[in-house]
């Protein structure tokens, strides 16, 4: 029992931390999948859907300004896969990577711009935002919350993926880019959708991690969405639940570090991981065998 | 045609980084501080210091010419690879640079001080190796030893703690140092640490509390940057810690405030200057703040007045006796003048000693009132 109750809270915080990295690797994974562009503004959209819902609680209430947030950060999705990646879909592999770096610059300068460069607090969600004890622990409702609603999210997602024509373009995209273009299916679209649903997690994931920790500032999405990053090529870059388990895998182990007591080398975990992967498996756990089309 | 809009839109983005020189028969002041980052609200509250005392004071006379004194702001952007060029452009044709706050840049910048040989004033950068073989840095503030001591004996006396878990930023001078000083003191005076360290861009502290918990820490000392600390305070009272958070002047700031109200939390905090200690001050630049709303939101939506900000203000008028003794705007003139500079400011009497800190030696400590949102004042500590 003393065990328990020493060492659920680390449990508790590495399954919420792992919960809100799934959200944000689901997006990496599938634009990985579909396009073969790792998009490195995905972090920066998450940090900009936690500064969509401050500003639009200064003004509107709660049950308006989530949805605007999730609609908003649809739409900044939307946008800079039209305006800064489809214009350059007949260009190198590298050039679509640049422009996502250069996206996410733009996005955090932007941020910068807007919030002066301070951090920002989160608006308490109420519910969301209690705490409340379980067992021995004492913990905000949130952390339960997290990993419930992650694994829902990821059933829908795998029912969209699996059973609706829009999912099986997907697939088929994913497959073969050239080929499904020939067979009429309207790539420009699925590939929009993979974005709109990438972003729609992030956003919730956005507001599931800021509801925790309750401070924004640009620069607030860059370790999450690395180690999202992470977490998706752990599990296999384009496999969904791949993507899910590695993060759960990596958040539940950084925090099980930070409890052993070797807080410094936390993030230097995650990356040796990485590169562990990539030098011993480098499809990671679940990921396609890599066929070089002729 | 698409070639040559993308040419006029770069034509037009780098002809709008061309600046206008500067006029003359003006004085100019560098300011070399963070408005963004992991220190910008404190730097901005550090900022608004100046910028009133610029206010209140816009020239001085030197032979008998008046000057008008021009504000020269950098931003350094908390960033210890930023430092450098902030430092170079705020020390381009000042007579004297004012700043930094938080230590890690200043001492980043020190060298580029050095070489451009204009002298420099710290207002609250508390870290030793700021001025420490550095002649041309001096600061008006007192040092992380005596700080970390100061916090050491008001943990063990106050709280008869004998168990203190220290929480340190990996790579910041400024945390590292003062949890340093702190550990040493708070050993000598018999009592055990617990230390860990978190990297840049933590956001989850949730382990970290659970380990002071767990350890039976009696308190919790927390010298970081605001940013982390909005975090920290967050994350305890979410797990229901009770034991006291202590931090150093970092920490007082209405972020904290605002991120302490209505928690069930308890922080103590040393600082330099404690509001209502002096009224007519307090009420004059109250109103100041109050009067423009850019200034407001400068100052962190309120007009709650930092230490930082008085300390700024102290600073300005620190440089403005060092450039009327030295009766010249040559830096090379102010940087001999300053170390018998002395100034009676709001925050006490400025003198420098031979290492260019001032000679201070006791601090104010306050508590986060949680129910009315401001500080309480609790204590004069020095050290024996």
């Amino acid at each position: 029992m003393d065990f328990l109750s020493k060492n659920l809270p680390y449990l508790l915080a590495g399954i919420s931390v792992g919960g809100q990295y799934a959200l944000i690797a689901i997006g990496y994974t599938m634009v990985y999948g579909i396009l073969r562009l790792i998009n490195f503004a995905h972090g920066d959209i998450f940090t900009v859907a936690g500064l969509i819902l401050i500003y639009a609680t200064t003004i509107l209430p709660l049950y308006i300004s989530i949805p605007l947030t999730l609609v908003a950060t649809v739409a900044l999705g939307y946008i800079v896969e039209r305006a800064a990646y489809k214009p350059l879909r007949n260009a190198p592999r590298m050039s679509v990577m640049i422009s996502a770096i250069g996206v996410s610059y733009l996005l955090q300068n932007l941020a910068l711009y807007i919030t002066g460069g301070l951090a920002q607090t989160y608006p308490a969600i109420p519910f969301i935002s209690n705490t409340i004890s379980v067992g021995p622990a004492t913990t905000k409702v949130v952390t339960v919350i997290t990993p419930i609603l992650t694994i829902i999210l990821v059933i829908a997602l795998m029912q969209l993926i699996g059973h609706t024509k829009i999912g099986m373009a997907m697939r088929a995209v994913a497959n073969d880019f050239e080929t499904s273009r020939l067979m009429g299916i309207k790539v420009d679209t699925v590939i929009s959708m993979t974005f709109i649903i990438g972003s729609f997690l992030a956003a919730v994931g956005s507001i599931l991690y800021f509801a925790n920790y309750p401070s924004v500032i640009p620069t607030s999405g860059a370790m999450p969405g690395l180690k999202a990053f992470v977490a998706a090529v752990f599990g296999g870059i384009g496999s969904i639940p791949g993507a899910v388990i590695g993060a759960f895998i990596i958040g539940i182990s950084e925090n099980i570090i930070k409890g052993l007591g070797w807080t410094t080398f936390s993030d230097a975990f995650t990356f040796a991981l990485l590169i562990i992967v990539l030098l011993v498996k480098p499809t990671g756990l679940f990921g396609e065998k890599a066929t070089d089309k002729v | 045609m698409k070639k040559l809009a993308a040419l006029a839109v770069c034509a037009a983005m780098s002809l709008a980084t061309v600046l206008s020189a500067s006029a003359a028969d003006t004085i100019t002041i560098g300011v070399f501080e963070p408005a963004s980052g992991d220190n910008g609200a404190g730097g901005k509250q550090e900022t608004l210091g100046v910028r009133y005392a610029n206010y209140v004071q816009p020239t001085v006379e030197i032979d008998g010419v008046e000057y008008d004194v021009v504000l020269n702001i950098q931003d350094n952007e908390s960033s210890t690879d930023k430092a450098p060029t902030a430092a170079v452009a705020a020390a381009d044709g000042a007579s004297v640079v004012l700043g930094s706050y938080g230590s890690a840049v200043s001492i980043a910048a020190g060298d580029t001080f050095l070489q451009a040989g204009v002298p420099a004033i710290g207002i609250t950068c508390t870290n030793p190796q700021v001025t420490d073989g550095n002649e041309n840095y001096f600061r008006i503030c007192f040092l992380d030893p005596f700080q970390g001591t100061v916090l050491a004996n008001y943990a063990s006396e106050s709280f008869g703690a004998k168990k203190a878990y220290v929480l340190t930023k990996l790579g910041d001078d400024y945390s590292k140092g003062l949890g340093y000083y702190f550990t040493q003191a708070f050993e000598a005076l018999g009592g055990e640490v617990v230390a860990d360290d978190f990297p840049e861009g933590t956001a989850d502290f949730t382990s970290y509390i659970t380990t002071a918990m767990n350890e039976g820490c009696e308190v919790i000392m927390a010298p970081t940057s605001i940013e982390a600390a909005q975090l920290i305070i967050e994350t305890a009272a979410a797990q229901g810690v009770t034991v006291p958070l202590l931090a150093g002047d970092t920490w007082d700031s209405n972020v904290i405030l605002a991120a302490a109200e209505g928690k069930d939390v308890q922080i103590y905090v040393t600082t330099f200057y404690q509001e209502g200690a002096d009224k007519e001050f307090d009420a004059a630049i109250k109103e100041w703040i109050n009067s423009d709303s850019e200034l407001l939101a400068y100052n962190g939506g309120n007009d709650t007045i930092a230490a930082v900000t008085v300390m700024g203000y102290d600073a300005y008028f620190t440089a403005l006796e060092a450039i009327k003794n030295a009766g010249s705007a040559d830096p090379a003139d102010v940087l001999a003048a300053l170390p018998s500079t002395t100034y009676t400011g709001v925050t006490g009497q400025i003198a420098f000693d031979e290492v260019g800190d001032a000679i201070r030696d006791t601090a104010f400590v306050k508590v986060a009132n949680t129910e009315t949102g401001a500080w309480d004042f609790v204590a004069e500590q020095g050290v024996q």
